[in-house]
Protein backbone atom coordinates (compact mmCIF):
# COMPACT_ATOMS: atom_id res chain seq x y z
CA UNK A 1 0.00 0.00 0.00
CA UNK A 2 1.31 3.41 -0.94
CA UNK A 3 1.88 5.80 1.92
CA UNK A 4 -0.05 8.99 2.52
CA UNK A 5 3.15 11.01 2.57
CA UNK A 6 5.94 9.58 0.46
CA UNK A 7 9.48 10.82 0.18
CA UNK A 8 11.12 9.09 -2.75
CA UNK A 9 14.88 9.27 -3.24
CA UNK A 10 15.11 12.83 -2.00
CA UNK A 11 18.40 14.46 -2.87
CA UNK A 12 19.73 17.87 -1.97
CA UNK A 13 22.95 19.06 -3.51
CA UNK A 14 24.44 22.53 -3.51
CA UNK A 15 26.96 23.59 -6.12
CA UNK A 16 30.09 25.02 -4.52
CA UNK A 17 33.38 26.23 -6.04
CA UNK A 18 34.87 22.94 -4.82
CA UNK A 19 32.30 20.80 -6.57
CA UNK A 20 28.82 19.69 -5.47
CA UNK A 21 28.10 19.41 -1.74
CA UNK A 22 25.69 16.53 -1.12
CA UNK A 23 23.55 17.30 1.94
CA UNK A 24 20.88 14.63 1.62
CA UNK A 25 21.24 11.53 -0.54
CA UNK A 26 18.52 9.08 -1.57
CA UNK A 27 16.31 9.73 1.42
CA UNK A 28 13.36 7.32 1.34
CA UNK A 29 10.50 7.36 3.83
CA UNK A 30 6.77 6.60 3.76
CA UNK A 31 4.17 7.71 6.28
CA UNK A 32 0.77 6.05 6.52
CA UNK A 33 -2.26 8.24 6.99
CA UNK A 34 -2.57 9.34 10.61
CA UNK A 35 0.95 8.32 11.48
CA UNK A 36 3.27 10.41 13.66
CA UNK A 37 6.90 10.00 12.62
CA UNK A 38 9.94 11.83 13.99
CA UNK A 39 13.26 12.41 12.30
CA UNK A 40 16.09 12.40 14.79
CA UNK A 41 19.78 13.08 14.26
CA UNK A 42 22.60 15.36 15.30
CA UNK A 43 22.50 19.04 14.50
CA UNK A 44 23.58 19.74 10.96
CA UNK A 45 22.75 16.25 9.66
CA UNK A 46 20.15 17.49 7.19
CA UNK A 47 16.91 16.80 9.10
CA UNK A 48 15.56 20.27 8.55
CA UNK A 49 16.54 20.16 4.87
CA UNK A 50 14.36 17.08 4.41
CA UNK A 51 11.47 18.81 6.15
CA UNK A 52 11.91 21.97 4.07
CA UNK A 53 11.80 19.88 0.88
CA UNK A 54 8.58 18.20 2.00
CA UNK A 55 7.16 21.63 2.86
CA UNK A 56 8.07 22.78 -0.64
CA UNK A 57 10.21 25.56 0.79
CA UNK A 58 13.41 24.08 -0.57
CA UNK A 59 13.70 22.68 -4.08
CA UNK A 60 14.64 19.05 -4.63
CA UNK A 61 17.84 18.29 -6.49
CA UNK A 62 16.32 14.92 -7.31
CA UNK A 63 13.47 12.69 -6.14
CA UNK A 64 9.85 13.40 -5.35
CA UNK A 65 7.49 14.17 -2.49
CA UNK A 66 4.00 12.74 -2.83
CA UNK A 67 1.08 13.75 -0.60
CA UNK A 68 -2.13 11.74 -0.89
CA UNK A 69 -1.09 10.38 -4.27
CA UNK A 70 -0.16 13.73 -5.78
CA UNK A 71 3.37 14.98 -6.30
CA UNK A 72 3.96 18.31 -4.64
CA UNK A 73 5.30 21.30 -6.47
CA UNK A 74 6.08 24.12 -4.05
CA UNK A 75 4.53 25.01 -0.70
CA UNK A 76 0.78 24.82 -0.03
CA UNK A 77 -1.76 24.92 2.78
CA UNK A 78 -2.19 21.14 2.59
CA UNK A 79 1.06 21.01 4.59
CA UNK A 80 1.11 23.02 7.81
CA UNK A 81 4.54 23.94 9.11
CA UNK A 82 5.65 24.87 12.63
CA UNK A 83 9.14 26.29 12.79
CA UNK A 84 11.63 26.40 15.64
CA UNK A 85 10.81 30.03 16.31
CA UNK A 86 7.16 30.88 15.88
CA UNK A 87 7.79 33.25 12.92
CA UNK A 88 4.81 35.48 13.74
CA UNK A 89 4.25 38.87 12.19
CA UNK A 90 5.13 41.23 15.03
CA UNK A 91 2.60 43.92 14.10
CA UNK A 92 -0.36 41.52 14.19
CA UNK A 93 -2.09 40.08 17.25
CA UNK A 94 -2.09 36.34 17.89
CA UNK A 95 -5.61 36.25 16.46
CA UNK A 96 -4.66 38.10 13.27
CA UNK A 97 -1.57 35.97 12.78
CA UNK A 98 -3.73 32.86 12.71
CA UNK A 99 -6.44 34.59 10.65
CA UNK A 100 -3.93 35.39 7.89
CA UNK A 101 -3.95 31.84 6.55
CA UNK A 102 -7.51 31.03 7.63
CA UNK A 103 -8.82 33.92 5.51
CA UNK A 104 -7.28 32.32 2.40
CA UNK A 105 -8.02 28.69 3.04
CA UNK A 106 -11.58 29.27 4.28
CA UNK A 107 -12.36 32.13 1.88
CA UNK A 108 -15.61 30.32 1.00
CA UNK A 109 -16.86 30.42 4.61
CA UNK A 110 -18.65 33.25 6.40
CA UNK A 111 -16.71 35.79 8.48
CA UNK A 112 -18.20 34.36 11.64
CA UNK A 113 -17.11 30.84 10.66
CA UNK A 114 -13.59 32.07 10.05
CA UNK A 115 -13.67 33.89 13.37
CA UNK A 116 -14.72 30.70 15.13
CA UNK A 117 -11.99 28.65 13.43
CA UNK A 118 -9.32 31.02 14.71
CA UNK A 119 -10.81 31.31 18.16
CA UNK A 120 -11.27 27.57 18.46
CA UNK A 121 -7.63 26.79 17.77
CA UNK A 122 -6.26 29.55 19.99
CA UNK A 123 -8.60 28.38 22.73
CA UNK A 124 -7.49 24.75 22.41
CA UNK A 125 -3.91 25.92 22.85
CA UNK A 126 -4.79 27.74 26.06
CA UNK A 127 -4.57 31.23 24.56
CA UNK A 128 -8.19 32.19 25.14
CA UNK A 129 -7.16 35.16 27.29
CA UNK A 130 -4.26 36.26 25.12
CA UNK A 131 -5.78 36.23 21.63
CA UNK A 132 -5.48 39.93 21.09
CA UNK A 133 -1.93 40.32 22.33
CA UNK A 134 0.93 40.93 19.98
CA UNK A 135 3.89 38.54 19.86
CA UNK A 136 6.08 40.93 21.89
CA UNK A 137 3.60 40.69 24.78
CA UNK A 138 3.75 36.88 24.82
CA UNK A 139 6.34 34.56 26.35
CA UNK A 140 8.31 32.33 23.96
CA UNK A 141 6.18 29.35 24.96
CA UNK A 142 2.98 31.26 24.20
CA UNK A 143 4.32 32.45 20.84
CA UNK A 144 5.06 28.88 19.93
CA UNK A 145 1.48 27.97 20.88
CA UNK A 146 0.28 30.58 18.38
CA UNK A 147 2.53 28.98 15.74
CA UNK A 148 0.96 25.58 16.44
CA UNK A 149 -2.56 27.03 16.39
CA UNK A 150 -1.80 28.64 13.02
CA UNK A 151 -0.72 25.31 11.54
CA UNK A 152 -3.70 23.34 12.87
CA UNK A 153 -6.20 26.06 11.90
CA UNK A 154 -5.62 25.41 8.19
CA UNK A 155 -6.76 21.79 8.61
CA UNK A 156 -3.70 20.55 6.70
CA UNK A 157 -3.34 17.00 5.37
CA UNK A 158 0.17 16.82 6.71
CA UNK A 159 1.76 18.57 9.65
CA UNK A 160 5.47 19.35 9.47
CA UNK A 161 7.18 20.29 12.72
CA UNK A 162 10.76 21.53 12.61
CA UNK A 163 12.09 21.31 16.19
CA UNK A 164 9.06 23.27 17.35
CA UNK A 165 10.09 23.14 21.02
CA UNK A 166 13.83 23.45 20.54
CA UNK A 167 14.05 27.00 21.84
CA UNK A 168 11.87 26.52 24.92
CA UNK A 169 13.00 25.69 28.43
CA UNK A 170 12.71 22.00 29.20
CA UNK A 171 9.59 22.31 31.37
CA UNK A 172 7.66 24.45 28.90
CA UNK A 173 8.73 21.90 26.30
CA UNK A 174 7.08 19.09 28.26
CA UNK A 175 3.95 21.17 28.62
CA UNK A 176 3.69 21.85 24.89
CA UNK A 177 4.42 18.22 24.06
CA UNK A 178 1.39 17.24 26.15
CA UNK A 179 -0.70 19.87 24.44
CA UNK A 180 0.42 18.84 20.95
CA UNK A 181 -0.20 15.19 21.70
CA UNK A 182 -3.68 15.99 23.03
CA UNK A 183 -4.67 17.83 19.86
CA UNK A 184 -3.06 15.23 17.65
CA UNK A 185 -4.91 12.38 19.38
CA UNK A 186 -8.16 14.12 18.46
CA UNK A 187 -7.60 14.59 14.72
CA UNK A 188 -4.67 12.27 13.93
CA UNK A 189 -3.12 14.46 11.28
CA UNK A 190 -0.25 12.73 9.50
CA UNK A 191 2.80 14.33 11.10
CA UNK A 192 6.50 14.48 10.35
CA UNK A 193 8.54 16.07 13.11
CA UNK A 194 12.21 16.93 13.34
CA UNK A 195 13.80 16.82 16.78
CA UNK A 196 17.03 15.95 18.50
CA UNK A 197 15.33 15.22 21.81
CA UNK A 198 15.16 11.47 22.41
CA UNK A 199 12.39 11.68 25.02
CA UNK A 200 10.31 13.93 22.81
CA UNK A 201 10.64 11.53 19.87
CA UNK A 202 9.55 8.53 21.95
CA UNK A 203 6.71 10.24 23.73
CA UNK A 204 5.09 11.54 20.57
CA UNK A 205 5.74 9.21 17.70
CA UNK A 206 4.69 5.91 16.19
CA UNK A 207 8.07 5.53 14.52
CA UNK A 208 11.42 7.24 14.98
CA UNK A 209 13.58 7.62 11.89
CA UNK A 210 17.23 7.99 12.78
CA UNK A 211 19.28 9.92 10.26
CA UNK A 212 22.95 9.34 9.63
CA UNK A 213 25.33 12.27 9.95
CA UNK A 214 25.76 14.45 6.93
CA UNK A 215 27.15 15.05 4.39
CA UNK A 216 25.00 12.78 2.23
CA UNK A 217 22.59 12.02 5.08
CA UNK A 218 20.04 9.27 4.65
CA UNK A 219 17.80 7.06 6.77
CA UNK A 220 19.97 5.11 9.21
CA UNK A 221 17.54 3.02 11.22
CA UNK A 222 13.83 3.12 11.90
CA UNK A 223 12.56 2.33 15.38
CA UNK A 224 8.94 1.30 15.95
CA UNK A 225 7.47 2.78 19.11
CA UNK A 226 4.78 0.29 20.11
CA UNK A 227 3.81 2.19 23.27
CA UNK A 228 0.02 2.24 23.68
CA UNK A 229 -1.99 5.41 23.03
CA UNK A 230 -3.29 7.65 24.41
CA UNK A 231 0.03 8.07 26.14
CA UNK A 232 0.48 9.31 29.64
CA UNK A 233 3.95 10.56 30.49
CA UNK A 234 3.86 9.56 34.13
CA UNK A 235 3.04 5.91 33.53
CA UNK A 236 5.24 5.75 30.43
CA UNK A 237 8.25 6.86 32.43
CA UNK A 238 7.66 3.93 34.79
CA UNK A 239 7.80 1.22 32.12
CA UNK A 240 10.93 -0.71 31.19
CA UNK A 241 9.86 -0.72 27.51
CA UNK A 242 10.28 3.01 27.44
CA UNK A 243 13.80 2.91 28.81
CA UNK A 244 14.75 0.11 26.46
CA UNK A 245 13.63 2.15 23.44
CA UNK A 246 15.38 5.18 24.89
CA UNK A 247 18.58 3.19 25.24
CA UNK A 248 18.42 2.11 21.59
CA UNK A 249 17.97 5.67 20.35
CA UNK A 250 20.77 7.01 22.53
CA UNK A 251 22.96 4.12 21.38
CA UNK A 252 22.40 5.03 17.74
CA UNK A 253 23.10 8.73 18.31
CA UNK A 254 26.23 7.99 20.30
CA UNK A 255 27.43 5.67 17.55
CA UNK A 256 26.94 8.48 15.03
CA UNK A 257 28.79 10.84 17.33
CA UNK A 258 31.65 8.39 17.64
CA UNK A 259 31.83 8.09 13.85
CA UNK A 260 31.83 11.84 13.46
CA UNK A 261 34.63 12.22 16.00
CA UNK A 262 36.64 9.53 14.21
CA UNK A 263 36.06 11.36 10.91
CA UNK A 264 37.11 14.75 12.16
CA UNK A 265 40.26 13.44 13.82
CA UNK A 266 41.15 11.63 10.60
CA UNK A 267 40.63 14.79 8.57
CA UNK B 1 21.91 26.59 62.36
CA UNK B 2 22.37 25.90 58.67
CA UNK B 3 25.05 27.37 56.45
CA UNK B 4 22.63 29.24 54.21
CA UNK B 5 19.24 30.22 55.58
CA UNK B 6 16.39 32.00 53.86
CA UNK B 7 13.31 32.78 55.89
CA UNK B 8 10.06 34.17 54.55
CA UNK B 9 11.76 35.98 51.67
CA UNK B 10 9.43 38.05 49.44
CA UNK B 11 10.37 40.11 46.43
CA UNK B 12 8.31 42.10 43.94
CA UNK B 13 8.90 44.68 41.23
CA UNK B 14 7.04 47.76 40.02
CA UNK B 15 5.10 50.63 41.54
CA UNK B 16 2.28 50.24 44.01
CA UNK B 17 -0.89 49.46 42.07
CA UNK B 18 0.84 47.65 39.17
CA UNK B 19 3.20 45.73 41.39
CA UNK B 20 4.08 42.16 40.52
CA UNK B 21 5.06 39.85 43.30
CA UNK B 22 7.78 37.53 42.00
CA UNK B 23 8.74 35.48 45.04
CA UNK B 24 6.49 34.79 47.99
CA UNK B 25 7.54 33.46 51.35
CA UNK B 26 10.65 31.59 50.25
CA UNK B 27 12.32 29.62 53.02
CA UNK B 28 15.16 27.18 52.64
CA UNK B 29 18.19 26.01 54.54
CA UNK B 30 21.31 24.49 53.14
CA UNK B 31 24.13 22.66 54.92
CA UNK B 32 27.76 23.35 54.19
CA UNK B 33 29.02 21.20 51.29
CA UNK B 34 25.52 20.47 50.02
CA UNK B 35 24.57 20.72 46.34
CA UNK B 36 21.02 22.04 45.94
CA UNK B 37 19.21 22.36 42.62
CA UNK B 38 16.23 24.67 42.25
CA UNK B 39 14.16 23.68 39.21
CA UNK B 40 11.46 25.80 37.63
CA UNK B 41 9.89 27.16 34.44
CA UNK B 42 11.51 30.14 32.80
CA UNK B 43 10.00 33.33 34.15
CA UNK B 44 9.14 31.80 37.50
CA UNK B 45 11.60 33.94 39.47
CA UNK B 46 14.67 31.70 39.64
CA UNK B 47 17.11 34.45 38.71
CA UNK B 48 15.53 36.83 41.23
CA UNK B 49 16.18 34.23 43.91
CA UNK B 50 19.85 33.89 42.92
CA UNK B 51 20.24 37.68 42.84
CA UNK B 52 18.89 37.87 46.37
CA UNK B 53 21.33 35.24 47.64
CA UNK B 54 24.15 36.93 45.73
CA UNK B 55 23.20 40.20 47.42
CA UNK B 56 22.59 41.94 44.09
CA UNK B 57 19.03 42.82 45.14
CA UNK B 58 17.37 43.19 48.50
CA UNK B 59 14.25 41.38 49.68
CA UNK B 60 11.01 43.24 50.45
CA UNK B 61 10.49 41.03 53.47
CA UNK B 62 12.22 38.12 55.17
CA UNK B 63 15.84 37.43 55.95
CA UNK B 64 18.83 35.80 54.28
CA UNK B 65 21.80 34.57 56.31
CA UNK B 66 25.07 33.01 55.23
CA UNK B 67 27.10 31.32 57.97
CA UNK B 68 25.01 33.15 60.53
CA UNK B 69 25.64 36.61 59.07
CA UNK B 70 22.84 38.54 57.31
CA UNK B 71 23.40 39.02 53.57
CA UNK B 72 23.48 42.78 52.93
CA UNK B 73 25.28 43.00 49.59
CA UNK B 74 27.50 41.08 47.19
CA UNK B 75 30.77 39.66 48.49
CA UNK B 76 33.63 37.34 47.53
CA UNK B 77 32.27 34.63 49.82
CA UNK B 78 29.74 33.96 47.05
CA UNK B 79 30.74 33.20 43.46
CA UNK B 80 28.15 33.54 40.70
CA UNK B 81 28.10 31.93 37.25
CA UNK B 82 25.53 33.56 34.99
CA UNK B 83 23.75 32.07 31.98
CA UNK B 84 25.11 34.79 29.66
CA UNK B 85 28.71 34.30 30.89
CA UNK B 86 29.15 38.04 31.62
CA UNK B 87 32.78 38.18 30.44
CA UNK B 88 34.56 41.42 29.58
CA UNK B 89 35.13 41.23 25.82
CA UNK B 90 38.38 43.24 25.82
CA UNK B 91 40.08 40.95 28.34
CA UNK B 92 41.61 37.54 27.62
CA UNK B 93 40.53 34.36 29.41
CA UNK B 94 43.29 34.94 31.91
CA UNK B 95 42.44 38.65 32.20
CA UNK B 96 38.81 37.85 33.02
CA UNK B 97 39.77 35.39 35.74
CA UNK B 98 42.52 37.69 37.07
CA UNK B 99 39.98 40.45 37.52
CA UNK B 100 38.34 38.44 40.29
CA UNK B 101 41.58 37.01 41.68
CA UNK B 102 43.25 40.44 42.03
CA UNK B 103 40.32 41.78 44.04
CA UNK B 104 40.09 38.89 46.44
CA UNK B 105 43.79 38.15 46.82
CA UNK B 106 44.95 41.78 46.77
CA UNK B 107 47.68 41.08 49.35
CA UNK B 108 49.33 38.36 47.27
CA UNK B 109 52.11 39.00 44.75
CA UNK B 110 51.31 39.14 41.04
CA UNK B 111 53.08 35.85 40.54
CA UNK B 112 50.93 34.15 43.14
CA UNK B 113 47.78 35.70 41.68
CA UNK B 114 48.66 34.41 38.21
CA UNK B 115 49.33 30.99 39.66
CA UNK B 116 45.86 30.92 41.23
CA UNK B 117 44.18 32.11 38.03
CA UNK B 118 46.04 29.54 35.94
CA UNK B 119 45.15 26.72 38.31
CA UNK B 120 41.43 27.33 37.77
CA UNK B 121 41.84 27.89 34.03
CA UNK B 122 43.54 24.51 33.93
CA UNK B 123 40.76 22.95 36.00
CA UNK B 124 38.20 23.84 33.33
CA UNK B 125 40.56 22.71 30.56
CA UNK B 126 41.28 26.08 28.97
CA UNK B 127 45.05 26.32 29.44
CA UNK B 128 45.65 26.36 25.70
CA UNK B 129 43.09 29.14 25.19
CA UNK B 130 44.41 31.24 28.08
CA UNK B 131 45.37 34.25 25.96
CA UNK B 132 42.27 34.27 23.75
CA UNK B 133 39.49 36.82 23.93
CA UNK B 134 35.83 35.81 24.50
CA UNK B 135 34.95 36.49 20.85
CA UNK B 136 37.42 33.79 19.80
CA UNK B 137 35.76 31.18 22.03
CA UNK B 138 32.72 28.95 21.58
CA UNK B 139 29.75 29.27 23.94
CA UNK B 140 30.89 26.25 25.92
CA UNK B 141 34.41 27.65 26.31
CA UNK B 142 33.06 31.01 27.45
CA UNK B 143 30.99 29.30 30.09
CA UNK B 144 34.11 27.45 31.25
CA UNK B 145 35.82 30.82 31.74
CA UNK B 146 32.87 31.95 33.78
CA UNK B 147 33.06 28.78 35.91
CA UNK B 148 36.81 29.28 36.41
CA UNK B 149 36.23 32.88 37.47
CA UNK B 150 33.45 31.83 39.84
CA UNK B 151 35.70 29.24 41.52
CA UNK B 152 38.94 31.24 41.49
CA UNK B 153 37.99 33.39 44.46
CA UNK B 154 37.45 30.23 46.50
CA UNK B 155 33.92 31.27 47.51
CA UNK B 156 32.15 29.48 50.34
CA UNK B 157 28.96 29.37 48.28
CA UNK B 158 28.78 28.92 44.53
CA UNK B 159 25.65 30.17 42.76
CA UNK B 160 25.02 28.73 39.29
CA UNK B 161 22.23 30.54 37.42
CA UNK B 162 21.23 28.27 34.52
CA UNK B 163 24.90 28.08 33.59
CA UNK B 164 24.36 25.60 30.75
CA UNK B 165 21.03 26.81 29.42
CA UNK B 166 22.45 28.46 26.31
CA UNK B 167 24.55 25.49 25.22
CA UNK B 168 23.76 22.61 22.86
CA UNK B 169 23.01 19.21 24.36
CA UNK B 170 26.44 17.67 23.81
CA UNK B 171 28.41 20.60 25.23
CA UNK B 172 25.96 20.74 28.10
CA UNK B 173 26.58 17.08 28.93
CA UNK B 174 30.36 17.60 28.89
CA UNK B 175 30.14 20.60 31.20
CA UNK B 176 27.72 18.83 33.54
CA UNK B 177 30.26 16.05 33.96
CA UNK B 178 32.94 18.64 34.58
CA UNK B 179 30.91 20.52 37.19
CA UNK B 180 30.21 17.22 38.96
CA UNK B 181 33.92 16.35 38.93
CA UNK B 182 34.98 19.76 40.22
CA UNK B 183 32.30 19.67 42.90
CA UNK B 184 33.46 16.29 44.16
CA UNK B 185 36.98 17.69 44.46
CA UNK B 186 36.20 21.10 45.95
CA UNK B 187 33.10 20.22 47.98
CA UNK B 188 31.69 23.72 47.74
CA UNK B 189 28.20 24.51 48.85
CA UNK B 190 26.32 25.00 45.59
CA UNK B 191 22.94 26.37 44.58
CA UNK B 192 22.16 25.46 40.97
CA UNK B 193 19.25 27.06 39.15
CA UNK B 194 18.03 25.08 36.15
CA UNK B 195 14.96 24.19 34.12
CA UNK B 196 16.37 20.77 33.29
CA UNK B 197 15.23 17.99 35.63
CA UNK B 198 17.87 15.57 34.31
CA UNK B 199 20.63 18.07 34.98
CA UNK B 200 19.37 18.57 38.53
CA UNK B 201 19.29 14.82 39.19
CA UNK B 202 22.76 14.32 37.76
CA UNK B 203 24.36 17.01 39.89
CA UNK B 204 22.43 17.71 43.07
CA UNK B 205 22.03 16.14 46.50
CA UNK B 206 18.58 17.64 46.78
CA UNK B 207 16.07 19.21 44.38
CA UNK B 208 13.53 21.88 45.25
CA UNK B 209 10.96 22.83 42.62
CA UNK B 210 10.02 26.48 42.30
CA UNK B 211 6.28 26.73 41.68
CA UNK B 212 5.69 29.24 38.87
CA UNK B 213 4.82 32.81 39.79
CA UNK B 214 3.64 35.49 40.10
CA UNK B 215 4.22 34.92 43.76
CA UNK B 216 6.43 31.87 43.22
CA UNK B 217 6.89 29.57 46.19
CA UNK B 218 9.26 26.68 46.80
CA UNK B 219 7.90 23.15 46.73
CA UNK B 220 9.02 20.24 48.91
CA UNK B 221 12.58 18.88 48.89
CA UNK B 222 13.28 15.81 46.76
CA UNK B 223 16.50 14.15 47.97
CA UNK B 224 18.59 12.53 45.22
CA UNK B 225 19.97 9.32 46.67
CA UNK B 226 22.02 8.19 43.65
CA UNK B 227 25.65 7.25 44.35
CA UNK B 228 28.45 9.45 43.07
CA UNK B 229 30.17 9.72 40.71
CA UNK B 230 27.00 9.57 38.63
CA UNK B 231 27.29 8.19 35.15
CA UNK B 232 24.63 9.53 32.82
CA UNK B 233 24.38 6.30 30.83
CA UNK B 234 24.30 4.03 33.86
CA UNK B 235 21.72 5.98 35.90
CA UNK B 236 19.29 5.54 33.02
CA UNK B 237 18.73 1.98 34.21
CA UNK B 238 18.57 2.86 37.88
CA UNK B 239 15.01 2.60 39.22
CA UNK B 240 15.78 5.41 41.70
CA UNK B 241 16.61 7.68 38.75
CA UNK B 242 13.33 6.84 36.99
CA UNK B 243 11.41 7.42 40.19
CA UNK B 244 12.78 10.82 41.08
CA UNK B 245 12.73 11.97 37.45
CA UNK B 246 9.07 11.15 37.33
CA UNK B 247 8.23 12.67 40.71
CA UNK B 248 9.93 16.00 40.09
CA UNK B 249 8.63 16.30 36.53
CA UNK B 250 5.06 15.52 37.56
CA UNK B 251 5.21 17.94 40.45
CA UNK B 252 6.34 20.75 38.17
CA UNK B 253 3.90 19.95 35.38
CA UNK B 254 1.00 20.02 37.84
CA UNK B 255 2.22 23.26 39.38
CA UNK B 256 2.60 24.75 35.88
CA UNK B 257 -0.90 23.74 34.75
CA UNK B 258 -2.45 25.23 37.90
CA UNK B 259 -0.86 28.58 37.12
CA UNK B 260 -1.72 28.78 33.44
CA UNK B 261 -4.27 31.54 32.86
CA UNK B 262 -6.95 31.09 30.23
CA UNK B 263 -6.30 27.37 29.92
CA UNK B 264 -9.61 26.37 31.44
CA UNK B 265 -11.89 28.66 29.45
CA UNK B 266 -14.52 26.94 27.32
CA UNK B 267 -13.41 26.64 23.70
CA UNK B 268 -15.53 27.82 20.76
CA UNK B 269 -16.85 24.93 18.65
CA UNK B 270 -15.17 24.37 15.31
CA UNK B 271 -17.43 25.04 12.30
CA UNK B 272 -17.78 22.19 9.82
CA UNK B 273 -15.88 23.63 6.89
CA UNK B 274 -13.39 21.99 4.52
CA UNK B 275 -10.28 23.92 3.48
CA UNK B 276 -9.92 25.09 -0.11
CA UNK B 277 -7.25 23.45 -2.23
CA UNK B 278 -4.90 26.28 -3.03
CA UNK B 279 -1.89 26.07 -5.28
CA UNK B 280 1.17 28.06 -4.33
CA UNK B 281 3.82 29.46 -6.63
CA UNK B 282 6.85 27.24 -6.99
CA UNK B 283 9.81 28.74 -5.13
CA UNK B 284 12.74 29.85 -7.19
CA UNK B 285 15.78 27.63 -7.01
CA UNK B 286 18.18 28.58 -4.24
Amino acid sequence: MAGYLEMVKLNKTYETPHGPAVIVQDFDLELQRGEFVTLIGHSGCGKSTVLAMVAGLSTLSDGAVVVAGKEIDGPGPDRGVVFQSACLLPWLSAFDNVMLGVAKVFAHGTPSERHDIVEHHLGVLGLGDSMHKRPAELSSGMRQRVGIARAFALAPRVLLLDEPFGMLDSLTRLELQDLLLGIWERNKITTLMVTHDVDEALYLSDRVTMMTNGPAARVGEILDVPLPRPRDRASLLETDDYYELRGRLIGFLEGQEFERAAHSSAA
Amino acid sequence: MSFLELEGVCKGFGQAGSRTEVLRNISLSLEEGEFLAIVGFSGSGKTTLISLIAGLTKPDAGSLRLAGQPITGPGPDRGVVFQNYSLLPWLTVRGNVMLAVRKVYASKSRGEQLEIADRYIDMVGLTRARDKHPAELSGGMRQRVSVARGLSTDPRLLLLDEPLGALDALTRATLQDEIERIWRRERKTVVLITNDVDEAILLADRIMPLRPGPGATLGPSFPVSLDRPRDRAAINHDPRFKKIRNEVTQYLMKAGAAHRPGACRPVVALPDLQPLKLAAPRPRSI
